[in-house]
């Protein structure tokens, strides 16, 4: 089975073709580096995203605070993932980097602050 | 008035760029001057990730990527940062006045260097008839609004405009629950990037509809539906092809352009189709010693390129002002 796909790992959008198997990846083309290569066949077998949103704080110098999964989590969670975030309230000062949320969801991915945030 | 040597005009890549290539050169008097309560311009509410691929040779999210700039300014002893500080007066001279709490300053500067960014364009600014209810939106009023403040626009949007913003907003709209009928676009291709189209459209299922035009916004308080057309390659409407979609919510995202009020106002040649400086080179203006980068000299899609060609300003600020002596 040949499936075509375009590459979202960096802005040049490569198209790459995949000769597979059910979920199991023949050979990949079309990838100007590697990267593209181990997309094409994670895609294939099981689709992962990074999230990106932002929670809400309390007492602190933004009503929200920007995060993101420390690494891509499947692409069927994201969705329980956003109802998780939606309980979470920040209420002490953060850093770039710092765990907002420990192995979030079970997934193996902590849920991190993408800027530091002072009291107000 | 007190005299500074270098003072740059705003604290997104831009500015922090070439504020940091200018403290480089040997600049030794640098005045960073930003409105906001916080430096990182535009990319505070860009949360999504898609940064910093060249410059950092990892995936950033926008507030990631201002961060290690902001981070390096503020450690810089010969960088003043002053923040909730609004210019508001350039002359021609580069004598300059801002506002910040409490005072109104007045400074004369060896060099300026403007990196006051861009303004969204509004529904004004491309004509969609039809009456004039709540629920329309500047796309990257919404991504302030849903990223910065926590307010979700709608329940059910479409999206007029498929470049990365329009993108990356029906993207996050969807996350936070909203059905997303449709991203409307006028052209043949999206002027967004594929991987945009792949992660943010495709993903989620949200239908574009290339070669279509927003013709009318209903509703009487609050936009209830709107009407599409599809277009030919002249743009003309083809008949029999109207249809609606039913929404409360319409982002209009079509298009950003240079924030360049104070080149004006200090006498400088502004292109009135552009809004961009005229001059003969990147970051110059037609004012000795005024420069201008990042995407108040021109609409950057990518803030890897702002950062590159910010130092550059950074180093011609240095070498106006003679320095290494
Ligand atoms: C919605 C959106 C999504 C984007 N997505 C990506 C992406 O995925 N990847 C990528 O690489 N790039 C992306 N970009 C592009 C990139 O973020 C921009 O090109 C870049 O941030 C522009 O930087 P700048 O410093 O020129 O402008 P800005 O970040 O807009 O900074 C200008 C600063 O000047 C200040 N200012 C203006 N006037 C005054 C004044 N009179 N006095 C004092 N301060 C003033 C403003 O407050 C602001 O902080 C995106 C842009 C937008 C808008
Ligand atoms: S294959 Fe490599 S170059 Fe091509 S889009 Fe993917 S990451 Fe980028």
């Amino acid at each position: 089975m040949k499936r075509v796909m375009t590459c979202i790992e960096c802005p040049q959008g490569c198209r790459l073709e995949i000769e597979a198997d059910g979920s199991r990846v023949i050979s990949v083309t079309g990838h100007k580096c590697k990267r593209g290569d181990k997309y094409a066949r994670q895609e294939t077998e099981a689709p992962l995203r990074t999230l990106t949103t932002s929670v809400l704080t309390r007492g602190l110098e933004l009503k929200m605070l920007p995060v993101r999964t420390s690494r891509p989590i499947p692409k069927d969670k994201l969705f329980d993932a956003m109802r998780a975030v939606k309980t979470i309230v920040v209420t002490s000062p953060v850093k770039t980097g710092s765990v907002v949320a420990e192995n979030f969801l079970g997934l193996g991915a902590d849920l991190v602050a993408c800027r530091p945030l002072d009291k107000l | 008035m007190k005299r500074r040597e270098l003072v740059i005009v705003g604290g997104g890549p831009a500015g922090m760029a070439a504020a940091l290539a200018a403290r480089a050169a040997g600049v030794e008097d640098v005045l960073l001057l930003e409105r906001d309560q916080h430096l990182g311009g535009i990319l505070n509410q860009c949360i999504h990730p898609g940064f910093g691929l060249h410059h950092f040779k990892e995936e950033l999210t926008g507030p990631e990527y201002a961060d290690r700039f902001a981070a390096l300014v503020h450690a810089d002893p010969g960088i003043e940062v002053s923040l909730r500080s609004f210019v508001v007066k350039l002359g021609k001279d580069r004598e300059l006045s801002y506002l910040r709490p409490g005072a109104m300053e007045d400074i004369q500067a060896g060099a300026v260097i403007l990196a006051t960014g861009c303004r969204e364009r509004t529904r004004e600014m491309i004509p969609i008839p039809g009456s004039r209810p709540a629920g329309v939106f500047p796309a990257g009023l919404a991504q302030k609004m849903v990223n910065m403040e926590g307010w979700i626009p709608g329940r059910e949007a479409v999206i007029v405009g498929s470049g990365d913003i329009g993108l990356i907003m029906a993207r996050r709209m969807a996350l936070e629950g909203v059905a997303v009928k449709a991203v409307i676009e006028i052209q043949k291709t999206s002027r967004g990037l594929v991987r945009n189209v792949v992660q943010c459209l495709e993903d989620f299922g949200i239908p574009l509809r290339f070669q279509h035009r927003l013709t009318a916004i209903h509703g009487a308080d609050r936009v209830e539906k709107v009407s599409v057309v599809r277009v030919d390659d002249d743009f003309k409407d083809i008949p029999g092809t109207a249809f609606e979609i039913a929404c409360d919510t319409v982002l209009v995202s079509v298009g950003l352009i240079p924030e360049n009020e104070l080149l004006e106002m200090a006498g400088g040649a502004v292109d009135r189709r552009t809004n961009t400086p005229v001059a003969d080179e990147v970051n110059l203006t037609s004012l000795p010693g005024v420069f201008a980068c990042g995407n108040a000299c021109k609409v950057y899609d990518l803030a890897d390129s702002v950062t590159r060609d910010s130092e550059l300003a950074g180093r011609m600020a240095a070498k106006y002002l003679g320095v290494p002596a």
